[in-house]
C-alpha cells in the first residue's frame, strides 16, 4: 500500500519536472527567434547603415546595394488599405449581429466566420486571381482610365481584407459582449432609443476595445505571405498609386529565400526583412493587447 | 415649450431615426456581404476545380515534372499534406497538452505568472508564419539538413503550438474549481487529477483544438516554403523533400500550361473540402459533447 502511494508521488513530482522545462522551453521559442535573425542581419548592418538601408529605393543585390523603401512601402500600402476596407464592415457587422440580429442570422454568421478563419491564405489568393484581379483590370481600372493587368496593390489589399474580416469580427463580437447589460439597460430606461444608446454608450466604452481590434487586425495583415504574393504583381520599385503593383516584406523573403544564399549579404539582408516583421508585429500585438487586457479589467 | 424648441426636437428626433435606419440598412448590408464572399470563394472555387477533378488526377502523381507535365494528379501533395499535418499536429499535442495541463492545474494559485503566460502563446500566435519559416530554414542550413518532411514537421509544429495550447487552456480555464478540489478531496495527486480527471472534461475542447492546429498546419505554405521543399514523388522516409497541397497550388497556377493549372485548381477544391469538413466536424462535436460536461 505504502509502496503504490510512493511510487504514485515520485510519479507526480517526475511529472511537473518534465512538464516545467517543456513550459520554459516554449518561453524561449521567442528569444531563440530574435536571436537568431539579430545574428543572422548583423552581417549586413556591419558595414550598411541602418537608415540608409530603410530609405534607400535602390534593390540590386548582386551589387551589394539594398534598399528596403519600396517593400516597406508597399507592404504599408497594401496593410493599411486592408485596414480601411475590412475595418468599417467589421464594426458595423459585430454591432449588428451583438444590437439587432435575430437568433436565425447568428446562427448562419457563426459558422461562416469560423470558415472564413479556417480557409488557408493560398485559397485566397486562388479566389484572388479568379476573381479579383479580372475584377479590377476589367472593371475598375478603365473606370478610372487605367490599364493594368489586375496584379495590383488594390487587389493585394482587398484579398487582404477578407482575410482579417473573420479575425477582426470574432476580437469585437468579444468586445461588445464583454459590455455590461446594465449600462445599456441605465441608458433605454432613461428614453433614450436603442440607436442613441448605441451610439453614445456602446461605441464610446467600446472605443478602446475596438481600436485594439483593429491593431490586431493590421499586424495579422502585415505578415500574411501567400494570398499577397500571388496578386500583388512583385515589382520592386516604390508604387505611385494603388493601381501600380507593388512588392510587400513577406513577398520579398518568399520569393527570394532559399535560392540566394550562396550569397550571404543577400541571404542576411532577407533576416533583416524576416527581423523587420517581426519586430513590427510584435509591437502592434503587444500595444493592441496591452489595451484589451486594461479594457477587460475596467468592466471586471 | 416654445413652438421653436418643439421643432428642433422633432427634427433631432427625426433625424435620429433617419440615422439608424440608414446605419441598420449597412449594418445587415454588411453582414450579408460577409456571407456572399464566403459563398463567392467556395463558387469560384468549385466552379474552376470540379471540371479538372477526376479519379486520375486524385490517384496519380505527376508524370514529367509538376511544372510541365501534362500527365498525372495531386496524389503527391495530398499524401504529403496529410503525412506532414499528422506530423506536426501529434508532436505539437505531445507538448501542447501538458503544458496547458501544467498551467491550469499545477500554476492554478499563481493566476499573474498564468496569465502573463497566456499573453506570450497570443503574442507568439500573431508572428507570421513565414518569419517561422525563414527562421527554421536557417536552422536547418546551420546543422546541414536539407529540406525534408521532418524539418516541415518540426517548423509547422512549433507554429501551430501556441494556437493548440491556448485553445486547449480555454477549454481547462471554463471548467470548474471544483472538480479539481473533488479530486483533491478524494486523495488523487495532480498528475492523476489532470490526466484522468481534467482531460476526460475537456475532451471535446482537447478535439476541437487539435482539428484547428491540423487545420492550421494543412493550410500553411509560408513556413513548409523552403523547410519542406517540392518534389514530385511521395515521400518514403522523414528526410525526404515532400510536396504540399498548398504549394502545389502555388507552384502549378503559375504554369502556363492550362493542364498543369487544372491540378492547380483541383488542389484547391481538395484543400478547401479538407478544411470545410475540418471545420465542420469541430463545430458537431462541440454540440455533441457539451451535454457531457460535470457542472458545479
Amino acid at each position: 500500500m505504502k509502496g503504490i502511494i510512493l511510487s504514485r508521488k515520485i510519479k507526480n513530482k517526475l511529472n511537473a519536472t518534465w512538464m516545467t522545462i517543456w513550459t520554459v522551453f516554449i518561453f524561449f521559442i521567442p528569444l531563440l527567434l530574435t536571436a537568431g535573425l539579430i545574428l543572422k542581419s548583423s552581417i549586413l548592418l556591419k558595414d550598411h547603415s541602418f537608415f540608409n538601408l530603410v530609405t534607400s529605393s535602390i534593390w540590386k543585390p548582386l551589387s551589394g546595394e539594398f534598399g528596403f523603401l519600396p517593400f516597406i512601402i508597399s507592404s504599408l500600402l497594401v496593410t493599411v488599405l486592408a485596414l480601411l476596407i475590412a475595418g468599417p464592415v467589421c464594426l458595423l457587422s459585430a454591432i449588428h449581429l451583438t444590437q439587432y440580429a435575430n437568433r436565425y442570422i447568428l446562427q448562419i454568421m457563426q459558422p461562416v466566420i469560423d470558415i472564413l478563419a479556417g480557409l488557408p491564405s493560398v485559397i485566397y489568393g486562388v479566389w484572388g486571381i479568379i476573381i479579383i484581379v479580372p475584377f479590377i483590370s476589367e472593371k475598375i481600372a478603365p473606370l478610372f482610365g487605367i490599364q493594368t493587368s489586375g496584379y495590383t496593390i488594390i487587389s493585394g489589399a482587398l484579398v487582404l481584407s477578407v482575410m482579417i474580416i473573420p479575425f477582426i469580427l470574432n476580437i469585437l463580437l468579444d468586445i461588445f459582449n464583454a459590455i455590461p447589460k446594465e449600462l445599456q439597460e441605465a441608458s433605454l430606461s432613461l428614453g433614450a432609443s436603442q440607436w442613441y444608446t448605441i451610439k453614445f454608450v456602446l461605441i464610446k466604452k467600446a472605443f478602446p476595445g475596438v481600436v485594439s481590434a483593429m491593431g490586431l487586425g493590421l499586424s495579422r495583415a502585415f505578415g500574411e505571405t501567400i494570398a499577397v504574393l500571388m496578386v500583388v504583381g512583385n515589382v520592386a520599385s516604390i508604387p505611385k498609386g494603388i493601381f501600380q503593383p507593388g512588392y510587400p516584406l513577406p513577398a520579398l523573403i518568399a520569393n527570394n529565400y532559399g535560392e540566394m544564399l550562396s550569397i550571404p549579404l543577400y541571404d542576411s539582408a532577407l533576416m533583416l526583412a524576416a527581423l523587420f516583421l517581426l519586430i513590427l508585429v510584435i509591437a502592434f500585438n503587444l500595444i493592441s493587447r496591452l489595451l484589451i487586457i486594461r479594457y477587460e479589467k475596467r468592466f471586471a | 415649450m416654445k413652438r421653436g424648441s418643439l421643432n428642433k426636437y422633432y427634427l433631432r428626433k427625426i433625424s435620429l431615426k433617419a440615422e439608424e435606419i440608414f446605419f441598420r440598412a449597412t449594418m445587415l448590408f454588411s453582414s450579408c456581404i460577409i456571407i456572399f464572399i464566403l459563398l463567392l470563394i467556395i463558387y469560384s472555387i468549385l466552379q474552376k476545380g470540379l471540371p479538372s477533378l477526376s479519379i486520375d488526377m486524385l490517384t496519380q502523381t505527376p508524370k514529367g515534372g509538376f511544372y510541365f507535365g501534362k500527365e498525372g494528379g495531386i496524389l503527391n501533395a495530398i499524401i504529403g499534406s496529410i503525412y506532414l499535418s499528422l506530423g506536426a499536429t501529434s508532436l505539437a499535442f505531445i507538448i501542447g497538452l501538458p503544458v496547458a495541463l501544467f498551467m491550469n492545474i499545477w500554476l492554478s494559485h499563481k493566476k499573474k505568472l498564468v496569465n502573463s503566460f497566456r499573453f506570450i502563446l497570443d503574442l507568439l500566435w500573431g508572428i507570421p508564419s513565414i518569419v517561422y519559416g525563414a527562421f527554421g530554414f536557417t536552422v536547418m542550413i546551420y546543422f546541414g539538413i536539407k529540406a525534408s518532411l521532418i524539418g516541415g514537421i518540426v517548423v509547422v509544429s512549433l507554429f501551430i503550438l501556441p494556437i493548440m495550447i491556448r485553445a486547449i487552456d480555454e477549454g481547462l480555464k471554463s471548467s470548474s474549481v471544483g472538480l479539481i478540489e473533488a479530486s483533491y478531496s478524494l486523495g488523487s495527486t495532480k498528475t492523476e487529477t489532470a490526466f484522468k480527471v481534467m482531460m476526460k472534461q475537456c475532451l471535446p475542447c482537447i478535439i476541437t483544438a487539435v482539428l484547428l492546429s491540423f487545420g492550421r498546419s494543412i493550410g500553411d505554405a509560408a513556413s513548409v516554403l523552403f523547410t519542406t521543399g517540392f518534389t514530385d514523388h511521395i515521400p518514403t522516409s522523414l528526410t525526404q523533400p515532400t510536396a504540399t497541397l498548398p504549394l502545389s497550388i502555388f507552384f502549378q497556377l503559375s504554369s502556363p500550361i492550362p493542364e498543369v493549372k487544372s491540378r492547380a485548381y483541383a488542389a484547391a477544391l481538395v484543400l478547401t473540402v479538407i478544411i470545410l469538413i475540418i471545420s465542420l466536424s469541430s463545430r458537431l462535436f462541440t454540440i455533441k459533447y457539451k451535454k457531457n460536461r460535470i457542472n458545479f
